[in-house]
């Protein structure tokens, strides 16, 4: 990797505030990734094809797909972000830029809040805007796709910040990615629970106001608590070379 | 007892194979579990021996040769 | 007290103090489990809904109270893994969670034998059993991560995170389990919980319970002085124990 594909983080000192350096965190990590557009592309191609072994592998009549669609695009929207995830924090591991983070006089949960946040805009994000398109695929109805990118716009960000924990503990170990795999998915249920739930209530007919509101809670939840994990795993996974 | 003879008490009314296949299992596991951890303990111990024995084993082959060697030296002055 | 506190964090204090207790805790544990098990499979009246299938409760719900016991004690251990750093609460959680796994097993695979006769059924999405699962997962995960990273330090506190993590999210899995479960499966069949047992069914229960709890705490003691005997081999004590058979 030559170095002008990895930017530097431009906040070296220490008199910059912790927004301004989670800014520069942030902008550092969109940069990145638009210089490998392909990491960002991979994700959403996973997804594409998870959704569409569902037809191929159980059924492609309208009956199954209208009832397991939600179901299908909220697994395949999980397993891209957890594919995804392995991406967080590796490069910048591997090239140091991490420690330096570490070191920054900055909370470091701000810092993995930022590119936390850079993560789910460049994976959660671009899933959810394909969503409508892989929704008519599987014959959901307009209402049940509305419902279904509400949900995954407040579920995925929550995807990302509890993967945030995973992706920092495994960090530099042999076969992070199928241990990453392993400690997160249990993790992701409550969330897959609730976003599917949501949708399927939506099919019925009943509010989901209050589905809503419960999965904003979760979201609020991880965003107060997973940075905190995050940045203590870090540590520990720094300490450990 | 809540069973008129043995055979019932195997039996019991046709649930026998569930419930014994629970204990066996149930038991199986406890045991090999136990047995397990009391053998890594044994095994642990075992290996430390082994290794303060060879220490204690290298410390002698060790020495010895540094004295013959001052003798040695003492000859060679002499000489 | 704070002595006490220190001496507790000691590896070669606990050593000794541990081989006192072991013996007891083995006797008593078997003897209650023995008595626990015996009294319920022979002596307890049949259940009037579900006939004799019902005596797996007297080896399902200790393995499950365990399993779940063992989690939070886990949890318990990884705060004082990372806010004191005492040595023994790091051993603590790496030797027990193969436990919790066993436990963990041993609770589905009751319950889904238990499932048979009373579901007609091996396998339900049954709340509980659903939970137990995702548990097992969690256990899974845990010492999948402690064999992965091996420098001893790093892996204790980066296990006693995820033991946190998983901590925080057991109520909320399985609050959402439930909620899932009521949409999926409007009226299931409640395994354990009975209106009213009658004493000779909850007493020998009582037993089996405070037996594996035992019996569980000499395994921990087990484990634990095997683990404390790797990582002190090093020491002064280790070699006196190995070599004279006494701390």
């Amino acid at each position: 990797m030559n170095a002008e594909a990895r930017p530097t983080v431009r906040f070296a000192s220490s008199n910059v505030g912790a927004l301004a350096a989670m800014k520069g965190v942030f902008a550092r990590d969109m940069k990145v990734a638009f210089r490998q557009r392909q990491d960002l592309l991979n994700p959403l191609l996973f997804f594409i094809m998870v959704v569409s072994l569902f037809p191929l592998g159980v059924s492609p009549e309208v009956s199954f797909l209208r009832e397991a669609g939600a179901g299908i695009l909220w697994v395949a929207a999980l397993l891209s972000v957890l594919l995804s995830l392995d991406h967080l924090f590796r490069h910048d591991f591997d090239d140091g830029t991490l420690e330096q983070l570490v070191l920054q006089p900055q909370p470091l949960f701000l810092l993995v809040l930022a590119k936390t946040t850079a993560h789910w805009m460049l994976t959660g994000l671009p899933l959810v805007i394909l969503t409508p398109v892989l929704g008519v695929m599987v014959h959901l109805d307009g209402n049940s796709i509305a419902v279904l990118c509400l949900t995954l716009l407040i579920g995925t960000p929550v995807l990302s910040l509890i993967g945030a924990i995973g992706a920092a503990l495994t960090l530099g170990l042999r076969s992070a990615g199928v241990l990453l795999s392993l400690l997160i998915i249990p993790l992701y249920i409550p969330v897959l629970i609730f976003g599917t739930g949501t949708v399927a209530a939506a099919g019925d007919g009943a509010a989901v106001g209050a589905y809503l509101a419960l999965m904003g809670a979760f979201l609020m939840l991880a965003l107060t608590l997973a940075p905190f994990a995050a940045a203590a795993a870090l540590k520990i996974s720094l300490s450990n070379g | 007892m809540a069973f008129d003879s043995f055979s019932a008490f195997i039996a019991m009314e046709g649930h026998g194979p569930y419930v014994w296949a629970c204990y066996a299992v149930f038991f199986v596991l406890m045991v090999v579990m136990m047995a397990g951890s009391v053998r890594s303990r044994a095994a642990i111990i075992e290996s430390c021996r082994r290794g303060y024995e060879f220490q204690a084993d290298k410390g002698k082959v060790a020495s010895a040769p540094a004295s013959s060697a001052s003798f040695a030296r003492v000859n060679v002055s002499q000489d | 007290m704070w002595q006490f506190f220190h001496k507790l964090g000691s590896p070669k204090w606990f050593f000794g103090i541990s081989a006192r207790f072991m013996p007891w805790l083995l006797a008593g544990g078997i003897l209650l489990l023995m008595a626990g098990v015996v009294w319920g499979l022979a002596f307890a009246p049949k259940d009037y809904l579900q006939g004799n299938s019902y005596r797996i409760i007297f080896i399902h719900v200790p393995t499950a109270f365990m399993a779940q016991s063992v989690y939070i004690m886990m949890a318990s251990a990884a705060v004082v893994t990372l806010v004191w750093r005492m040595k023994l609460a790091d051993v603590f959680v790496k030797a027990v969670a193969p436990v919790g796994l066993v436990l963990t097993f041993l609770a589905l695979f009751t319950g889904a034998v238990w499932g048979k006769p009373t579901w007609g059924t091996w396998w339900i999405w049954d709340a509980r059993l659903t939970s137990m699962l995702i548990l097992l997962f969690l256990y899974g995960g845990v010492i999948a991560l402690d064999r992965a990273i091996n420098d001893e330090k790093s892996a204790a506190r980066a296990v006693a995170v995820l033991v946190l993590v998983g901590v925080v999210n057991i109520p909320i899995i399985k609050y959402s389990v439930d909620w899932w479960n009521t949409l999926h499966q409007p009226a299931t069949f409640k395994l354990t919980e009975k209106p009213s047992m009658p004493a000779e069914m909850w007493v020998p229960l009582l037993l089996s319970v405070l037996g594996l709890y035992l019996i569980f705490g000499w395994l921990a003691c087990v484990r634990m002085q095997t683990e404390i005997l790797c990582r002190e081999q090093r020491t002064r004590w280790v070699k006196e124990f190995v070599m004279k058979g006494r701390v």
